[in-house]
């Protein structure tokens, strides 16, 4: 177990927060850092191992909340069975549009736009479809019980959305460490090359498309069970795919906790700007991500990780020139 | 059953407003073309553009086809500083980052002009917007029959440029081969930004062509861009006439499914077109090859 060292250590000090009395804003702040860090962790599987770049992993996210509620509003589910497929429902998105896009070679731009292109199908449909309440939207009922999958305490909640911080991370480690991860790359670094080594590119990335949906989709049904409500801006909206990428980018594409920084500092600027124009400013919180996007890639492409481990080389390793390679 | 005359109306109109979709979607197939990747600040610009020529028309009084003279220069150098001084540097010449930067400008550009004039739908009212030509079984508007003259005169000009001037000869060359180019002597770096810019002075073109007859909000743009999406995919990506084509082919079968299925539905069936076209043939009707 001394692979997860990193891991437990993270999620140990994590967990302890809610003891040391911190304030329901502060809580509420971490659960939904938390959560864009879950779906972040989603699109890093794919994006940042896998070099597949998802403009819409919306269609994931929506797709896990719509599951989780529609089913135990409408059919009665227990929330806990609910929540389960919901992931499963976010895995099987992904491979049906994995499985059509891939088979047919689409990448780079060609995938984005796919992407973006699905959520957006998505979102029109829930907007008008009556299952999912349409324009309306849908809202879970209130019963706060540990049977419901819904809690008294914001601190159980916390601790909820850690967990699945924490599966994740764990899924993400074990996937970079196994053969999997290394075909996974090697098809990222170049794809023709992988698969003329025998690498079948296709099943990878569907593979790796699957997984990276069911994590988004754990984050789209934690929404429901924290916010009770559900509409198709919200599941299927613009703000869940930028915020799904802009996490692995800032926090560092492709490595097992950018994801998690990425997420924290994202939603902390978010709140400054908040803070600083007290509410009544629509849309510049989103002017700063949109920023911080393009300074990140223009001046620190490896992200707040990629950075971390270029300044300890710096101070553990004072050789003159100790070359830090761009990837 | 419906009549000819009805039908015949909504053909002729899906042609006007086709011709704008086409225009916009000329300027990314541009983009495409010779950058290789797909600009999804687009719709963005369109917005600001959109916005540009409101204000010259609220605030100067400047009417909206002839602010097509100011906006096309103007927008054209913001396209061309964008790629110079931001996409270009800042994407270390990997075509995955170019893509996030186009993104991020998106999403910068648009959330600026929401934080400055709010969700807020406006309109001009031109005092001859409602005027037009009666040709008996059809009315055509005046505002839109302008836009489908126009658009013609830019594909003219912009095919003159390509074919007969040295800039649009080292545009063609950078796109068949970037390399070759370089060692040849062209400015790649260059080339990519008067491309970006001539992608950019065609939404600009196209959004005063379309504020005499639709509104604007900070989203406005979105929906033609995912039209326009559409468009290149259908006409093959970086293929010029297969945009003109797809622009007022979409703009016929848009007109038509509202007039049969209704108008969200005739949204939905655009994007049903586009991901079946993207699956079955990727390359598009008139395939240009990558």
């Amino acid at each position: 177990m001394k692979e997860f060292k990193a891991v437990a250590v993270v999620v140990v000090a994590m967990a302890a927060v809610p003891l040391l009395g911190v304030s329901n804003v502060t809580l509420n702040f971490l659960i939904v850092a938390l959560m864009i860090a879950l779906a972040g962790q989603g699109w890093n599987v794919l994006g940042g191992y896998g070099g597949q770049y998802s403009f819409g992993h919306a269609a994931f996210f929506g797709t896990g909340a719509y599951v989780t509620a529609v089913l135990q509003v409408r059919y009665g589910v227990n929330a806990w069975i609910a929540f389960a497929l919901g992931i499963a429902g976010g895995a099987l998105v992904g491979a049906i549009v994995g499985g059509l896009t891939f088979r047919s070679g689409l990448r780079g731009s060609y995938f984005a736009l796919v992407t973006l292109a699905f959520a957006e199908v998505l979102r029109i449909l829930a907007s008008v479809a009556p299952v999912t309440g349409a324009g309306v939207g849908t809202l879970v009922r209130l019963d706060l019980r540990p049977a419901s999958l819904q809690f008294q305490s914001r601190a159980a909640f916390y601790w909820m959305i850690l967990a699945l911080v924490a599966i994740a991370l764990i899924v993400t480690q074990r996937i970079e460490r196994s053969r999997f991860g290394v075909w996974l790359v090697a098809v990222r670094e170049n794809e023709d090359a992988a698969a003329a080594l025998g690498v079948n590119a296709t099943a990878i990335k569907l593979i790796a498309m699957m997984i990276s949906g069911a994590i988004t989709a754990a984050a789209g049904c934690f929404y429901v069970q924290y916010f009770l409500f559900i509409d198709s801006g919200l599941a299927y909206g613009t703000w869940i795919s930028i915020e799904a990428l802009l996490t692995p980018i800032i926090g560092g594409v492709g490595t097992v906790f950018g994801p998690l920084l990425g997420a924290l500092v994202v939603r902390a600027m978010g709140e400054a700007a908040q803070l600083v124009t007290g509410g009544e400013a629509p849309g510049l919180d989103l002017v700063i991500y949109g920023c911080v996007l393009v300074l990140i890639i223009w001046f620190a492409p490896r992200g707040l990780m990629g950075g971390l481990t270029q300044l300890r080389s710096r101070l553990f390793r004072p050789a003159p020139a100790a070359k830090v390679g761009h990837g | 059953m419906l009549s000819p005359a009805i039908l015949t109306a909504a053909i002729v109109n899906g042609l006007l407003t086709g011709a704008v979709y086409a225009l916009i979607a000329l300027g990314l197939t541009l983009v495409y073309g010779v950058l290789h990747i797909i600009n999804f600040a687009h719709g963005a610009l369109l917005t600001a553009a959109m916005f540009a020529a409101y204000f010259a028309y609220r605030a100067l009084g400047i009417d909206p086809y002839f602010a097509v003279i100011l906006l096309a220069p103007a927008f054209f150098g913001v396209g061309y500083a964008l790629q110079r001084f931001v996409i270009g540097p800042a994407s270390h010449g990997d075509d995955r980052n170019m893509l996030l930067v186009t993104l991020g400008l998106a999403v910068v550009i648009e959330n600026a002009l929401l934080f400055a004039f709010r969700a807020d739908t406006r309109t001009v009212d031109l005092p001859y917007a409602l005027d037009g030509i009666d040709l008996g079984f059809i009315f055509l508007p005046l505002p839109r029959l302008i836009g489908f003259v126009t658009v013609f005169a830019v594909t003219l000009a912009l095919w003159l440029l390509m074919t007969a001037t040295d800039t649009g000869r080292a545009i063609r060359a950078v796109a068949k081969e970037k390399l070759g180019a370089e060692l040849a002597g062209i400015d790649v770096a260059h080339i990519y930004a008067v491309t970006f810019g001539l992608g950019t002075a065609c939404v600009a073109i196209a959004a005063c062509l379309l504020i005499p007859s639709y509104y604007v909000n900070p989203s406005a743009g979105n929906a033609f861009v995912l039209v326009a999406f559409t468009i290149v995919v259908l006409g093959g990506m970086g293929s010029v006439p297969g945009a003109l084509i797809g622009g007022l082919v979409i703009g016929v079968v848009e007109s038509l499914s509202s007039l049969f299925l209704g108008e969200s539905l005739g949204q939905i069936g655009i994007f049903l077109l586009f991901i079946a076209v993207l699956l079955v043939r990727p390359r598009g009707l008139f395939g240009a090859r990558a």
